[in-house]
C-alpha cells in the first residue's frame, strides 16, 4: 500500500512522520513524500499530530540526525524520500555502516545536499549586514535589522550563531521564507517578509566602504578568486559590493602610477635614543 | 584629519600583512548579555576584495609613522606617504561599530614604531585593554608585537589577544641587514620562544584545571591560543628552500600556527634599494602548497626541494613534482595502502584520504567510488591501483608524464582587463589547502 506523507517541509515534521512510518515498517518505495507548503492542500498534516507518538523504538546515530537536519533545509523535492530510504536502510535494512560509506549513492547525495546547506549557513553568518534602527528606550538596548536572501531554508539553523554573538543587542533578520528576532531572552520565528520591510542602508556603510576600498591591493587583482568565495548572487545585499566594479576598473592605472613613481632615496637615521641603542646592538652581534 | 581619512591611510598601510585568520580562538560568547561578540571554531570571511583576499578582521595600524626603514614597506621612514594616527578610543569605537553590523570578526592591530618598541607596544595594548575590559568585547583580537618590546608587555598583549604575531619578514639576517636594517633575526626568534612558553603554560594550566574536580579552581591564566608570522617572498634573492627551511624550523621550535608568505607586490613610494617587480603570485601559491605538505601530509623540506633544485616547480604543484621524481613509489593501492602513503598520491587531499579509509572497511573501492568523492580522476589515475583500475605502466615510466600534467600555454604577466582565470578548483584548494 502506498502512503502519502504530506508534510510541512521542516526537519521536525519530517522526523516525526519518518518515525511513524518506520514503526509501521513501511518500506521507502511505498511512501510518496509531498511538500505541503508547495501544494497548499487542506490535507496537510500539522506537526502537532505527531507530538504524542513516543519515539523510543527507533534509535539512529546522532550523526544521522545532524545530516538529516541539513538535508531537510535543502529545497530539492527528492530530499525527504532519499532521506527516508537512508533511514530505512540504516535501521530496518540492517546497513549499520552506511554513515561511514561516503561512496554510497544515497549517502553521497545526502552529503552533497547537507554540504550545500552548510555552505549557505556559513555564507549567511558572513554576509548578513545589520542596520541600526533605534534604541529600545526602557533598557537602552540598540536595535538592528538585517535583510538576507539565503538559497535554502536555513533561518532556524543559522540563528543560534547570531544569538551567541549578538546577545546584548536586539536584532531581527528578515528573509523571504522565515524571519527571526532576538530580544535578549529568546529567539522568535515569524513568516517571511519582503526586502522593503528592512532598512536599505546604515550610516556606517560609507565608512565600511572606505575600509574595503583601502584594504584592497590593486597590484594583486584576482577577480575569479573573489567571485568563487563571494558569488554575485550575494552582492545585491552587501553595501561594499557597489564599489567592486570601480576598484577593478581603476587597478591598472593605480599600478602604472606606482611603477612610474620615481624611487625614493634613503633618508638618514633620525636622532633617536632607541634607534641608537638598536644599531649599536646590531653592530655588536 | 577626519576619521574617514585616517581610516583610508591606516588601512592602506596595513594591507601588506597577509594574515587575516580568525580561527582557532578559544570558545567564548556573549550570552550573559553583558558583552559583545563570540569566537571559536571556524573563522569567517565577511567579505572578499577583488584581490581575492578574505576580509575577516578590521586590519589597521594605530599609526603609520615609523622609525624603521624597511625597504619593502610603504610606511618606512624614507617614504613620503602621508602619516596619520588613531587614538585608541577611535580604534575601539570603529571595531565595535563594525562588529555590531556583522562586517567583521574582530580587530587586527599593528603599528609603526614610534619613540621606542615599548612605547609603541603600550599604545597597541591599550586598545585591546579597552575593548576587553571596558566594553567586554569577546570577538577576535590579533595583535602584532615587536620583538624588541619587553617580555612583560608581550605577556600583557597575549592576555588580551586571541592571536599574537611577530613578522620574521625575510628568511636570513643577511637579507634583513640589506632591506630591514633595524630588524634582528635572533631577537625575533627569542621573542617567539617567549610567546611559545606562555602559550604552553596557559594550555597546561587549562588542562590541570579540568582535572581538578570538587575543588575551587584556580582560573587558568588566559593567553592567546596561537602565534603566526609572515615572510615576504620575492623582495630578496632567497631560494624557496631557504624560505621553507626557516618556516619548518619555526613550526617545530616555536610551534607557529601559520607562516604567511606574502609575495612582494608593487607599493606606492618605491625604495631605491628595492625596485618594483610584478608580484610573484604563482611562487607564493606554490609555497603555500608546500607549507601544507610539511604540516599535514608528512613531507619534509628535503623531499620537496632536493639540494640540486632549491626552488619549487612553478608549473606543477609540489606533491605532483615530488611524485614525478619518485615514481618507484607508485602505483599505490588505494584499497590497502597506509594513510601516510595515501597522503602522497597527487590529487588526494587529507579529507578524501579519510573518506577512503572509512569507505574501504566495507567494500573494495573502484574509480566510480572515487569519482563520487569528487576526486580528480585524471590526476590520480596514473598513480593508483583500484578494484577496477591499474595504470598503464608505460605512462608511469614514460618521460612524457610531466607533459601529461603541464597546464596549457598561458600568459603569465598580469593582464588587468582579462586576469588569468582562477578555476573554482584552484580557489577551493587555496582555501582548504587540499592538494
Amino acid at each position: 500500500m502506498t502512503h502519502t506523507a504530506q508534510i510541512q517541509p521542516t526537519f521536525e515534521v519530517w522526523r516525526s512522520k519518518a518515525r511513524e512510518l518506520l514503526r509501521q515498517g513501511v518500506t521507502p518505495e511505498n511512501v510518496d513524500w509531498v511538500d505541503a507548503s508547495q501544494t497548499a492542500s487542506l490535507l496537510a498534516e500539522e506537526p502537532a499530530n505527531y507530538q504524542t507518538a513516543p519515539n523510543a523504538s527507533v534509535k539512529v546515530p546522532a550523526d544521522f540526525l545532524r545530516l538529516a537536519q541539513n538535508v531537510c533545509a535543502h529545497t530539492d523535492e527528492r530530499r525527504f524520500a532519499i532521506l527516508y530510504r537512508l533511514l530505512h536502510r540504516l535501521t530496518l535494512g540492517g546497513e549499520k555502516h552506511l554513515l561511514g560509506m561516503p561512496s554510497d549513492r544515497d549517502m553521497h547525495q545526502c552529503n552533497a545536499w547537507a554540504k550545500a546547506v552548510s555552505r549557505d549557513i556559513h555564507k549567511m553568518h558572513a554576509f548578513v549586514r545589520f542596520r541600526l534602527v533605534g534604541v529600545n528606550e526602557p533598557n537602552g538596548r540598540e536595535q538592528f535589522v538585517a535583510w538576507f536572501e539565503p538559497e535554502y531554508r536555513i533561518t532556524r539553523l543559522a540563528a543560534p550563531f547570531f544569538e551567541k554573538r549578538f546577545a546584548s543587542m536586539d536584532w531581527s533578520i528578515l528573509t523571504p521564507d522565515e524571519c527571526v528576532s532576538w530580544d535578549g531572552e529568546k529567539l522568535t520565528f515569524m513568516p517571511g517578509m519582503s526586502r522593503h520591510d528592512a532598512p536599505a542602508a546604515d550610516a556606517h556603510d560609507d565608512l565600511w566602504r572606505t575600509y574595503y576600498r583601502s584594504i584592497f591591493n590593486p597590484a594583486r587583482l584576482k577577480v575569479q578568486a573573489m567571485q568563487s568565495e563571494m558569488p554575485m548572487k550575494y552582492w545585491k545585499n552587501l553595501p561594499e559590493a557597489e564599489i567592486i566594479h570601480d576598484l577593478i576598473a581603476s587597478s591598472e592605472t593605480r599600478v602604472r602610477t606606482m611603477i612610474a613613481t620615481p624611487e625614493r632615496p634613503v633618508k638618514p637615521s633620525p636622532d633617536n635614543a632607541y634607534l641608537r641603542k638598536l644599531h649599536a646592538q646590531q653592530h655588536a652581534d | 584629519m577626519d576619521l574617514t581619512r585616517k581610516l583610508e591611510i591606516l588601512a592602506d598601510a596595513a594591507k601588506y600583512d597577509a594574515s587575516c585568520a580568525s580561527s582557532g580562538a578559544a570558545r567564548k560568547d556573549s550570552r550573559d548579555g553583558k558583552g559583545l561578540g563570540s569566537t571559536g571554531g571556524m573563522g569567517i570571511c565577511h567579505s572578499y576584495t577583488p584581490d581575492g583576499r578574505c576580509v575577516s578582521l578590521l586590519k589597521v595600524l594605530l599609526t603609520n609613522a615609523c622609525l624603521y626603514d624597511c625597504h619593502y614597506c610603504i610606511n618606512r621612514r624614507s617614504s613620503n606617504v602621508q602619516r596619520a594616527r588613531f587614538t585608541p578610543e577611535e580604534v575601539v569605537q570603529l571595531t565595535l561599530d563594525f562588529y555590531k553590523r556583522n562586517y567583521i570578526e574582530g580587530l587586527f592591530l599593528s603599528s609603526g614604531i614610534v619613540r621606542s618598541a615599548d612605547h609603541t607596544m603600550e599604545q597597541v595594548i591599550e586598545v585591546a585593554r579597552q575593548l576587553r575590559e571596558v566594553h567586554h568585547f569577546r570577538g577576535y583580537i590579533h595583535l602584532k608585537t615587536i620583538p624588541e618590546a619587553s617580555q612583560a608587555l608581550i605577556d600583557k598583549a597575549g592576555r588580551y589577544a586571541d592571536r599574537i604575531s611577530i613578522n620574521i619578514e625575510l628568511p636570513s639576517q643577511q637579507s634583513l641587514d640589506r632591506l630591514a636594517p633595524e630588524k634582528n633575526l635572533t631577537n625575533t626568534k627569542q621573542a617567539m620562544h617567549g610567546i611559545r612558553q606562555r602559550i604552553d603554560e596557559s594550555l597546561e594550566a587549562k588542562q590541570a584545571a579540568r582535572q581538578i574536580v570538587n575543588r575551587p579552581r584556580a582560573k587558568a591564566p588566559a593567553f592567546a591560543t596561537g602565534q603566526s608570522t609572515q615572510m615576504i617572498v620575492g623582495a630578496d634573492d632567497s631560494s624557496d628552500a631557504l624560505v621553507l627551511h626557516r618556516a619548518d624550523e619555526l613550526y617545530r621550535e616555536v610551534r607557529l600556527r601559520r607562516v604567511y608568505y606574502s609575495g612582494f607586490s608593487p607599493i606606492p613610494e618605491p625604495s631605491v634599494l628595492l625596485p618594483i617587480k610584478p608580484p610573484p603570485l604563482v611562487r607564493e601559491h606554490r609555497l603555500y602548497q608546500a607549507d601544507w605538505l610539511l604540516r599535514f601530509y608528512g613531507f619534509d623540506v628535503g623531499e620537496l626541494l632536493p639540494k640540486e633544485d632549491p626552488n619549487l616547480d612553478l608549473d606543477l604543484d609540489p606533491k605532483l613534482a615530488w611524485a614525478l621524481r619518485n615514481r618507484a613509489v607508485f602505483p599505490v593501492d588505494i584499497n590497502r595502502a597506509s594513510q601516510e602513503l595515501l597522503w602522497r598520491i597527487p590529487g588526494l587531499g587529507t579529507v578524501n584520504v579519510a573518506r577512503i579509509l572509512a569507505a574501504r572497511r566495507w567494500s573494495r573501492l573502484t574509480l566510480a567510488d572515487l569519482q563520487r568523492m569528487r576526486v580528480n580522476l585524471k590526476k590520480v589515475m596514473p598513480f593508483i591501483l583500484a578494484a577496477d583500475h591499474r595504470p598503464r605502466l608505460a605512462l608511469l615510466e614514460s618521460t612524457n608524464l610531466r607533459q601529461h600534467f603541464l597546464p596549457g600555454p598561458r600568459q603569465l604577466e598580469l593582464n588587468f582587463n582579462a586576469p588569468p582565470p582562477t578555476t573554482p578548483a584552484d580557489a577551493a584548494m587555496a582555501l582548504s589547502g587540499q592538494i
